[in-house]
């Protein structure tokens, strides 16, 4: 059986046979078949590939690819109370308006002059994203917190030559995996222990394991499991003091609200720009930003592409280009420059550029107020249930609390599955990341959360648990 | 009306250019881009302002200096920043060679825009979110069928991200096998991409370049030197970025599989080669295809994106969890193949960059087999073509294989034209833009010298093609008789010539706009 293809393709203006014919004319052949010459005989698949038949129109494509989707619940449908690492925002419409302009989708790597647009707009949000953490440089986005991070204490490393990194074991576990893949062979993750009471970094443990050798300390505000980590500024002394980096993670979301790590002598801040105006979209919403000051030591250890601003050669015109390339695997030393760059996700850099300059100082301020009073009001709520402690630990949250279900009787599965079936997300299940805390969720609750969802929420965990 | 004669040469372009100015110079004290929504009465009335509870060293004293700007305005910035920006959708994408710039179907993206999509959490319960597992499942079937490979993640968000996973689980597997301390050198070739050698870098490993012999082709004689006991891996790509496929490739393979070694395969450049000849008959172990390239999900601007990686059978147990499968009944996440100590744990949160994914689904099924075909045939076709009519021209060169045809790119050389005139081919680039088109030189260091990488896909018409085809030789000729205008081009684009002096110069360089007003006060 003979290859076939597929002529007169919408896609594909060349699969016209008359056209074809001409072009393969003009280079001398007479047929497709004597294309790929080069591809020896025994490697060419001798029939089609076994997939499945194209739909012959977009109609048809739409409904079956809308057909499949319909088999998911999505969060407009369901009360969403899952968050940890992936949070339910209000997105703009706005940002949805320019990251879905033609333009900027279908950019990839010109330069400036090709891209002015491009180039401006990132350029853009390295500077607005610096002034929400505080800091003077900002990188083009990574692809996730956690890749951030890795790169981070990566970065860490190098300025100050150690190879040991102290992260917090109350940690997101599959942050923490993604890091130490990205460390591994050379860096070496050490976990210092929390206080079961509030949630913070230990303090002692910290010191015990703080030496010469530590290159970084890795903490994050708000925490994984939403408490604040008051002890900032102790645990970055504590890491000057030997001579290491304190890196911080971030959630942006909280940084009207929420002192900026620098105040609080983090030398390396990093996170995830998900809730900046982008959708949740089953995780591929995630995007990372690096920050530092704008310090060489610091600079020349980004992997990332820092677009600058610089002059034309007529005045009154702004112009676009790579800050340090040569610093880049892009640059001229190839592996040996620093780490590896290539295509992350720009677009949601300037999809939280433009998210930025949307909500201006105010919006990011009251974002925060609303979270902190909405999560507060969730927390005294689940509190008023028989058996349940709204928040496990004993510190102010941001967002997310853990809410500890230990004493109900039932499991956080059972719950989950009930509340399923009452068309509630309910918060993510910890009883397999953290044994020691028996039978606890992860809630989250943002400016998307009306009072009504709230206390449905409440309504339908006391039937399960007591009616 | 005399009605406008079409039959012209090159084509009578400026871009636009609104002299917009940096978001900060926009703010007006007091104007709001939009409201939030407030806490309810009985929220304030149980809990108060919410603030008082923090404690009073998390507390942020000085709001952030972010800009006052009212809606129309913010959109009206972007709109006009977005017009200011070359897209695939506006040019005709010929020369980012490398990229594999191809039309992005709009139905795709209507599809990945629909809540269905946008509004699904990771962690929902799985019962939730059969339908996006499905997509993803059967992607993973497809990326099978068309690589031969027997398993495949999603996690790996770009190719660079993709080459270190494959780096990663070739660490693993020899850590398993206790040989990890031995073998630490991976062989790559100049002509693969950058990151090919620069992230499995990043996982320790020596890297060793083999350059192209006479005709181009990865030297054997020096692939042989280069392949030992010490050998972790091979990491390559075929045709490499000069377009030019190694028809020795299973000896490569074969050779590096005798000495232990793992073969993984830097598919970026597959999309000439679709429904033609797969990793598999190759030889390879791993390999990675540029969802965001060859299977036409967008660039956005670098991302997002996915570097689909597949591995065969005996590799499956090293992958990031969880993995997408189907029991028959239900799609899940499996987390069993991967549950040993061997796996690389994970590369990406959560399980995937699901709707890219699902935009190449849409395209393979809106493809088919005979679809694919049809894209490895055009797009070799239209490079073909282009070569050959670049080639007639007397200033174009394309070192290595004479007479014989590429795959999907080509990487010229303009080392006569620059003798000939002294404008280089990075003056080539800056002109093509005078008349909206693209142009790419090459990665660093330049091999081959005076570079461009000319890679047409199957999107562009004959029309198209001519089109930069004239383009090329009217800038050529321009080289000749009136250079100057190359050398301060360009003139239509939105901005003149970049002065990138300050670039490497902390004390001069700018990367967000405080640091600009600090440096460069009035």
């Amino acid at each position: 059986m003979a290859i076939k293809g597929f002529k007169n393709h919408p896609y594909i203006p060349n699969s016209v046979p008359e056209v074809q014919q001409e072009m393969l004319k003009e280079i001398g052949l007479n047929s497709l078949e004597e294309l790929h010459a080069e591809v020896p005989e025994e490697l060419k698949l001798k029939e089609n590939m076994n997939l499945p038949k194209a739909f012959q129109s977009e109609y048809e494509l739409r409904r079956h690819v809308e057909g499949l989707l319909k088999k998911n619940k999505s969060c407009n449908e369901y009360l969403n109370f899952l968050g940890a690492g992936c949070w339910q925002h209000y997105v703009p419409a706005i940002c949805d308006e320019i990251n879905s302009r033609g333009e900027f989708l279908t950019a990839y790597g010109g330069e400036a002059y090709n891209d002015f647009g491009r180039f401006q707009s990132l350029f853009e949000y390295q500077s607005l994203m610096a002034e929400l953490v505080d800091m003077e440089v900002v990188n083009v986005p990574t692809m996730d917190w956690a890749q951030a991070a890795a790169t981070a204490v990566r970065m860490a490393s190098r300025i100050v030559d150690r190879k040991e990194v102290l992260v917090p074991r109350a940690m997101d576990p599959e942050k923490f995996l993604i890091m130490k893949n990205y460390c591994d062979p050379d860096i070496t993750l050490i976990p210092v222990d929390y206080d079961k009471d509030t949630g913070l970094m230990d303090l002692e443990d910290l010191k015990n394991k703080l030496s010469s050798k530590t290159a970084a300390v890795y903490f994050e505000n708000p925490s994984y499991l939403g408490f604040i980590e008051v002890n900032g500024q102790k645990i970055s002394d504590m890491a000057h003091e030997v001579g290491a980096l304190s890196v911080v993670g971030v959630d942006p979301s909280s940084l009207g609200v929420l002192e900026p790590p620098v105040r609080y002598g983090a030398n390396i801040v990093c996170g995830d720009l998900q809730p900046l105006g982008i959708h949740m979209n089953y995780g591929g919403g995630q995007a990372g930003f690096i920050a530092t000051m704008d310090e060489e030591k610091y600079v020349m250890e980004y992997p990332s592409r820092l677009f600058g601003i610089a002059p034309t050669i007529v005045e009154g015109e702004y112009g676009f280009g790579d800050v340090a390339y040569d610093r880049t695997s892009f640059g001229n030393h190839r592996e040996h420059g620093k780490e590896y760059v290539g295509t992350q996700a720009a677009l949601w850099g300037i999809t939280a550029g433009v998210y930025l300059a949307t909500m201006g100082p105010r919006g990011m301020e009251e974002l925060g107020q609303n979270i902190l009073q909405k999560s507060q009001y969730a927390i005294n709520r689940l509190n008023s249930i028989k058996g349940v402690i709204g928040s496990r630990f004993n510190t102010v949250n941001f967002k997310e609390f853990v809410v500890d279900f230990n004493a109900t009787g039932k499991t956080v599965k059972e719950i989950n599955r009930e509340l399923l079936a009452k068309g509630i997300f309910g918060g993510k299940d910890l009883s397999s990341e953290f044994p020691e805390m028996g039978q606890c969720a992860l809630y989250c609750v943002t400016e998307i959360h009306t009072k009504t969802d709230i206390d449905r929420l409440i309504t339908a965990i006391e039937e399960i648990l007591h009616s | 009306m005399k009605r406008i004669n079409r039959n012209f040469k090159v084509r009578n372009f400026h871009q636009a250019k609104w002299d917009e100015p940096i978001i900060f110079e926009l703010s007006n004290k007091g104007e709001r881009g939009i409201l939030v929504p407030k806490a309810e009465e009985e929220i304030e009335k149980t809990v108060g302002d919410g603030l008082s509870a923090l404690p009073e060293n998390m507390k942020r004293k000085e709001a952030p200096n972010l800009p006052e700007i009212s809606q129309p305005r913010v959109l009206r910035h972007y709109m006009r920043l977005s017009q200011e920006t070359l897209g695939a959708d506006v040019n005709i994408e010929i020369g980012q060679g490398t990229c594999t710039v191809k039309y992005s179907p709009k139905i795709n993206e209507a599809l990945a825009r629909l809540p269905e999509m946008t509004e699904l959490h990771p962690l929902q319960d799985e019962s939730t979110v059969q339908g996006i597992l499905e997509i993803m499942y059967k992607t993973d079937l497809y990326m099978r069928e068309i690589s031969g490979m027997d398993r495949f993640t999603f996690q790996p968000s770009g190719g660079s991200q993709a080459i270190m996973t494959m780096a990663s689980i070739v660490r693993n597997y020899f850590r398993e096998k206790g040989e990890e301390e031995q073998r630490d050198e991976i062989i790559t070739t100049i002509y693969s991409h950058p990151s090919d050698a620069a992230a499995p870098a990043v996982k320790g490993y020596k890297i060793i370049y083999i350059h192209p012999d006479e005709e181009g082709y990865p030297d054997f004689e020096a692939f042989k030197e280069a392949v030992s006991e010490r050998t972790a891996a091979f990491i390559v790509a075929n045709p490499e970025d000069t377009g030019v496929y190694n028809p020795r490739v299973k000896e490569f393979t074969e050779l590096v599989h005798k000495a232990g070694g793992l073969c993984c395969y830097d598919q970026a450049n597959a999309n000439g080669l679709l429904g033609i000849t797969r990793a598999k008959e190759a030889g390879f172990d791993m390999c990675f295809f540029n969802l965001h390239k060859t299977f036409s999900t967008p660039h956005g601007c670098g991302g997002p994106a996915v570097g689909a990686t597949g591995v065969t059978k005996a590799l499956e147990k090293y992958l990031p969890a969880p993995l997408i499968d189907y029991d028959g009944e239900k799609y899940f996440l499996n987390y069993e193949v991967t549950n040993n100590p061997y796996s690389i744990g994970k590369v990406r949160l959560f399980n995937g960059v699901a709707p890219v994914v699902l935009k190449a689904y849409a395209w393979i099924m809106s493809m088919g087999a005979e679809g694919l075909y049809e894209v490895a045939k055009v797009a070799v076709l239209n490079n073909n073509y282009l070569f050959k009519k670049l080639m007639e021209i007397d200033c174009v060169d394309a070192p290595y294989i004479r007479g014989k045809q590429r795959v999907e790119q080509v990487r010229y050389s303009l080392e006569k034209l620059t003798k000939d005139t002294g404008i280089t081919t990075g003056d080539i680039q800056r002109r093509m833009m005078d008349f909206g088109m693209h142009y790419w030189t090459s990665h660093h260091p330049y091999y081959v010298p005076e570079p461009a990488t000319l890679e047409p896909t199957e999107t562009p018409s004959k029309e198209d093609l001519d089109e930069y085809i004239e383009t090329l030789k009217h800038i050529f000729k321009e080289a000749y008789e009136s250079p100057e205008i190359i050398k301060t081009a360009p003139h239509r684009s939105v901005c003149h010539q970049i002065d990138e002096s300050g670039m490497d110069d902390p004390e001069k360089w700018a990367i967000t706009w405080r640091t600009y007003l600090k440096k460069y006060k009035e």
